[in-house]
Parts: structure tokens; sequence; C-alpha cells
């Protein structure tokens, strides 16, 4: 953990293969990037999964495509000169879920104490004016 | 052509705003003449505006800090007077949609253009010498980062002149600051000026996070930093992982406000208590990112004016990665009141509460690091006892407020203004004024004047006292936060006790200003020669006062903890300095234009956003990235100081250093 400074230049994360292998990682990378997009539009579209599943195989799709985004093109692995990386990632989506989950939590409970405009008994009440 | 521009932006109808607007523009117009009449302007640019050096920003940064100080201080002196005359039926001098404008203006020049360019600066100045490196990872994107934010406060403070200001609060909650309740560009201005800031102070984290955990001197294994570096990179992860939030609830209130959206509108299914969700999500996360390095500061501080190490260094470093942590689950508490159930209340009061535990853990370090040492009490150290005090007393009123029952009755009452206040003078600014004069040495190779530092402590800390401890009486007693004048009787010797405070606080700032000026004046009489000037421990006192420019002829090697403190003992045992290294040509990065540029278009964008006008919108935008473009197909952007160059500048540094620690050992130690 205590090298301060890496000799050669590379930026880290970068896997130092030779340029044909690293076009191929991007290739591979884009065709199931593509891939899976153009799943969600069919999965969005189609009428062969049962209705209510629909959402939960688009948020299937959406976390498989985060890790293809994050394997070949961010180029995060398991090696020692990644642990940075996997930290700062690690941390990135600690906060994230912390946010999202802490948001959805307090937004539920908010609207059921307080319900807001928009709502109905709200506008109700602003019509009284 | 102009969009909403046009003469009725000036305020020709108020006296006092055109009053001030006018003394603003002659003052800096002279300033301004004056610089081109003496012929300073090459000078400026090529040394200060277009400079890359991490050790010339962080300096800007304070100094942009120390202006917009004086900025919100005068608002804060607009308002105690205006609360200590309007008692009784008196309206005082101030109509309200003024002096609404002026607590928005102080709560976000405070907080974004004042605190935050200050830890900036320290950080940007002390953490790659403590590091023992040449500069920070990214030199331009450091540049670019403080000329945003210079760019965000020149946004602000044109309001004073051109329009006005948001009246919204520092934090602009919706429904207000929607187009319906705030159909001016105060809101705007606010907007853009908070964006432009952001971006820079996201970039400026990046780049400390980057240059604390890839580019640390050989053997400065993490668990060797000064505790001060450990607080920045804390700091720094926070504003990475915080200030995104902020530029996107910003943003949808500009989609809302511009684009007619309903993020925020209460109608059409917007929501405005999202907003406050979402702007806490960051606003927590941020009084840390204040506190933090300011905690750091004092740790630094405490142990070399004690003359020990500091007590508990890997508790420090818990207690400071906890608080890390724990910063994003405790935003609730800022909104106990807006209708959440018992166990959402309970969840965020219980972890608030929690949060004081790493806290009260660094309090008790910093007592032990002092008890059995030879305390010199000099002007750094000062601040940092009264910082102890003054925060255990903000600590356990934040500590009351995180209780929900007792929220309910002093939620909106000037009793959390004096907590908050408590908090940030007696803990951010007070970290502020210990580095500053710590630092200062090390900056420009001559210490600031004692005595008038320790009457500046002395007015700012009894000033403190008497301008809050009456606010908490009056928070206790009913009085709400953000009145432009009060009824009640009772409050009126509370509100006078509040202004004298104010004033002593004032006498306060004024020592500063003189202590500014007597040592630059009797700087040839206060030369800090040795570069060592407080007998530190860490390794910006390793180098000379002030550095050069690449800090270190050789990057030192790093053998434990406190690193320079090991250095100078094996010196003064062996009655030798290390053996002279053979020295080799550094090369450092080119001054850059890129920051100043980038920063005058996003100026003339943000404005012409403000003002509606398309036109130069697209010309500031394609400005800007026209810049970053030309950038980034630059051909060299390094130059070389030669092999003998570091080596007469290196040998200078050791001759003097020898003469300072070698006849050390006869001194009583």
């Amino acid at each position: 953990m205590s090298h301060g400074h890496d000799d050669d230049d590379s930026a880290p994360g970068d896997d130092h293969s030779q340029v044909l292998a690293g076009v191929r990682g991007y290739a591979v990378g884009l065709v199931l990037a593509a891939g899976l997009t153009a799943t969600s539009f069919w999965v969005a579209s189609t009428h062969v999964l049962w209705g209510p599943g629909v959402p939960i195989g688009l948020c299937v799709l959406a976390i498989a495509q985060m890790g293809i985004h994050l394997a070949f093109f961010l180029h995060i692995t398991t090696g020692p000169d990644n642990t940075n990386n996997v930290l700062a990632l690690a941390f990135g989506v600690l906060i994230v879920f912390l946010v999202v989950a802490g948001s959805l939590w307090i937004m539920a409970h908010l609207n059921q104490m307080m319900p807001m405009a928009g709502m109905p008994q709200m506008t109700d009440l602003q019509m009284q004016h | 052509m102009l969009g909403k521009l046009s003469w009725a932006a000036i305020p020709f109808d108020e006296p006092i705003p055109l009053a001030t607007s006018v003394i603003l523009i002659v003052v800096i117009g002279s300033l301004l003449s004056w610089i081109t009449v003496k012929g300073h302007w090459p000078y400026l640019w090529k040394e200060w505006i277009t400079s890359v050096d991490h050790k010339r920003i962080g300096v800007m940064y304070c100094m942009l800090a120390m202006v917009m100080l004086l900025r919100g201080f005068s608002d804060a002196l607009l308002m105690r007077s205006q609360l200590a005359l309007a008692t009784g039926g008196a309206q005082g001098y101030l109509p309200p949609e003024h002096y609404d404008q002026i607590f928005s203006a102080h709560g976000t020049i405070m907080i974004f253009f004042t605190a935050m360019p200050f830890v900036i600066g320290l950080m940007n100045f002390a953490v790659p010498l403590q590091l023992g490196i040449r500069d920070v990872a990214f030199p331009t994107l450091n540049s670019v980062s403080l000329w945003l934010t210079a760019s965000g406060v020149l946004l602000t403070n044109m309001s004073l002149v051109i329009g006005e200001f948001a009246r919204t609060g520092w934090l602009a909650y919706p429904p207000l600051s929607e187009l319906k309740y705030s159909p001016g560009v105060g809101v705007d201005y606010y907007l853009w000026s908070l964006q432009i800031a952001g971006v820079g102070t996201l970039l400026s984290g990046i780049n400390l996070v980057t240059t604390i955990l890839k580019m640390r001197a050989p053997g400065m294994a993490l668990t060797r930093m000064p505790v001060f570096c450990w607080t920045a990179l804390a700091s720094n992860l926070l504003i990475v992982a915080a200030f995104p939030i902020l530029t996107a609830t910003f943003a949808m209130l500009s989609l809302d406000r511009y684009l007619g959206f309903h993020f925020f509108t209460d109608e059409a299914g917007g929501n405005s208590m999202m907003y406050m969700n979402l702007i806490w999500a960051w606003g927590h996360p941020e009084v840390y990112i204040l506190i933090l390095p300011a905690f750091g500061v004092f740790s630094e501080v405490i142990s070399t004016f004690s003359g020990k190490p500091l007590f508990g260094y890997r508790s420090m470093i818990i207690a400071t990665m906890t608080i890390c942590i724990l910063a994003f689950i405790v935003w609730l508490h800022h909104f106990f009141t807006m209708g959440a159930g018992a166990d959402v209340n309970g969840f965020f009061g219980v972890m608030t509460m929690i949060i004081a535990v790493p806290t009260g853990v660094k309090v008790f370090n910093w007592m032990f690091t002092m008890y059995g040492g030879r305390v010199r009490f000099e002007v750094p150290i000062l601040w940092s006892l009264g910082f102890i005090v003054t925060f255990v007393i903000g600590g356990m009123t934040g500590v009351l407020l995180a209780v929900p029952p007792a929220n309910f009755q002093l939620h909106n009452s000037v009793f959390l203004v004096a907590h908050f206040h408590n908090v940030i003078i007696g803990g951010v600014l007070f970290g502020a004024f210990a580095g500053y004069t710590y630092w200062f040495p090390k900056a420009f190779g001559f210490t600031l004047h004692e005595g008038l530092g320790k009457a500046a402590f002395w007015c700012w800390t009894i000033g403190f006292y008497f301008a809050f401890m009456p606010l908490y009486a009056l928070g206790l007693m009913g009085m709400t936060r953000r009145m432009q004048h009060t009824n009640d009787p009772a409050w009126t010797p509370l509100l006078y006790l509040a202004g004298v405070g104010a004033l002593i606080i004032t006498a306060g700032i004024g020592c500063q200003i003189a202590q500014l000026i007597v040592s630059i004046r009797d700087r040839d009489n206060r030369r800090d020669l040795t570069g060592d000037p407080w007998d530190g421990r860490s390794l910006e006192w390793a180098t000379a006062s002030p550095p050069p420019v690449f800090n270190f002829a050789v990057l030192p090697n790093v053998e434990g903890e406190e690193a320079y403190w090991g250095i100078k003992r094996t010196a003064i045992e062996q009655q030798r300095l290390v053996a002279e290294p053979t020295y080799e040509a550094i090369e450092m990065p080119h001054n850059s234009a890129t920051g100043f540029i980038t920063a005058f278009f996003a100026v003339v964008m943000g404005f012409a956003m403000i003002w509606h006008i398309w036109w130069m919108v697209i010309a500031g935008f394609v400005g800007a990235f026209a810049t970053f473009v030309w950038f980034a197909w630059r051909d060299e952007d390094e130059y070389e100081i030669s092999a003998d160059e570091v080596a007469r500048i290196d040998r200078e540094r050791r001759r003097v250093r020898a003469e300072v620690l070698l006849p050390s050992l006869k001194r009583p130690s």
C-alpha cells in the first residue's frame, strides 16, 4: 500500500496487455452492453414476461449493465494494483445505498404522516381558499 | 438581446445597497488602478493568477476566504444592529425584503465562500508538504478549482449591484424558491454561483483524494500520515460523495425554474419535501467536510505545542473514518418536524447522538496529548484551547437538538442559530485561524505578530460568547430565526447583549487586520530562517520557509510516524545531517491560464443564465469548452529545474538547518 509513485506512466486500472487484447476487451464489452440494452427494451415491450415481473427484470438487467461497464470499460479488477479503485467503488456503492435507501424510507414516512399537495386531501384544502 | 436585464436591475431607489455598491466599485476600481499604475500586473499574472503551485493556490483560497469573511461579517453586523434597533414598535432601518436577502447572503457566503475556501486552502497548502511530495496530483485542475470558486464569489457579489440576491434563506427551500413565489433573479444568482463554485469544489476533492491515495513520499504508509492528512482524506471523500447530490438537487430546481418541470413544486406531482431530503443529504456531510480538516489542524497544533506525539494516533484515524461514514446517516435531524414518524425520527436521532462519540474520542485524545506535555501557549494553541471549550458546548446543544421531542420545541428558533454558530465559529473558524497562524510562517517566511494574535483570539472568543449565549436564551424564550423585528420587551436586553458581542468580534477582526499589516511591515525582524519555527514534527517543517517551488529537493524517505521529528532527532543525536543526496533535475508543471480563462467564461455563462441572455450562455459555454480543448492539446506541460539549481537551493537549506540543529545539543531538551 505504501508505494508512493509508480515508475511507469500508466493510469490506475490499466491492464498492461497488448493493444489487440485491449480492443477485444472493449469489443466484447460493447456487444454485451448493447445486448443488455436491447434486451431491456424487449422486456419492457413484450408480453412474454409476467407483468409485475417486468420491473424486477429491468432491475436485474440494469445491475448487469453496471457490472459490464465496470469490468470492461472502467477496468475494475481484483488485481493488487486495483485496491484503490475497488475501495473507491465500495465506498461509492455504500454511500449511494445509504442515500437512496434513506431517502426512500424518509419520503415514504413523510407522505404517511403529512400528505403533501398534489394528493387529494391537500388539493381540497387549497380549493377552499 | 439582453434577456431580463435592464436599468431596473440597478437598485437606484434603495439607498443602502446603492451606497454599498458605489463604495465597493470605488474600492475595487482604485485597487485595480493602483495595481496598473504600479505595474504589478505581470507579477500577479505570472506568479499568482496562472500559478499551478499548490502552495500559491492554497494561499489564494485562504485570501478569498478572508475577504469573504469580511463581506459575510458585515451582513452579520447589519442583522445584529437591525435586531437591536427594531424592537417594540420600531422597524429599524432594513426593510423586510432587504433583511431577507441579507440573512440569505450571510449564510451562503459564510458556508460556501468563507468556510469552504478556508479549509480547502489549508488542505491545498499543507497536505502535499506533509506527504513529502512536490505538488497535488493534477496541478492545473487545482487552478481550475480555485478560479471556479472565485467565479461563484464574483456572481454572488454582482447580485449586490445588478439585481438582487435570494430571499429564501441559505438553502433556498422550495416552494418559496420556485418561480411562482420567487419570480426575481435572486434565486437564480444563488443557483448559478453555487453550481459553478460546486464544480470547483468537487474537482478539488477529486484532486486531493487522488493526491493522498496515490502520491505519498517513499515510506509514507497511510498509517504514517499526519492526522491532518487523514482528516483531509475523509473530508475530500465526503466532498466527492456529497457534492454531486448538491449539483443534482440544484439542477432539478433549475429545471423547475427554467423549463417548467415539477420536481419540487407541490403541484403536478412534485414534492418539495424531496428537496429538503436531498439538500440535507448533502448538507450534513458538508458540515463534516468543514469540521474534519479543522480537527486535523488542532491535532497538529496541539501535538506540536505540547512537544509530544499525538495521543491515540490510531484511534484518531478510526474516529475520523467513522465520522466520514456516519456523516451520511444523520441528515434527517435537520427536518425532524416536517412530518416523519417516530421510527424515522428515532433512528436518525440515535445516529446523531452516536456521531458525538468519535468526536468525544478526539476531544479526550487532544486533552491527553497536552497532559504531561510542556504546553507553549502561543497563538495557534490558544485557538485550539478556545475550540475545545467552545466546541464541547456546541456539541452538547447539538446532542440536545438531536432529541426529537426537544427538537419540536427548539427547531427554527434562534437556539438552533446559536448551536450552529457555536460549532462553526468555535470549530471551523477557530481551526482555520489556528491553521492560518500555524502555517503562515511556512507560506511567507515570517511569523505573525503574537500580541495582536492573542488580542484577536480573546476578542473573538469573548465576543462569540456575548453574541451567541443570549441567542440560546432567546431561543428557549421562543424567538424564531429570520425575524426582521421583534415585539417582546423581555427579549430586548438579550438582543442588545448579542449586538455588543458582534462589536467585540469586530474588534477581533480589527486586531487580525492590524496583525497582518504590522507583521508584513516588520517582516525583516520576524523572518523564519530555519524553516521550523514551532519545533514541528511533520514534513512541512523539513523544508525551507517559504518552500522552493519543488518543495523537496529529494523526496524524503519516511521511516515512521512523525517523519520530520525522527529526522530531526537523528540529526541532533549524531551531530550531523543525513549525507548530502545526489541531486537530480526536477520537472515541474508550467503555469497555465486555463483555470482563469475557464472561470471567466463560467462567469459569463452563469450571468447569462441568470438574466436569460441565451446567446451569451452559448458563448460562455463554447468559450469554457474551447479553453479545455486548447489545454488538452498542449505540447509541453513541464519545465526542468537543473540539478545544479536544485543543489544550490538545497545546500543553502542544509547549511541553515545544520546551524540550527547541531548546536542545539547544548540546550536542555
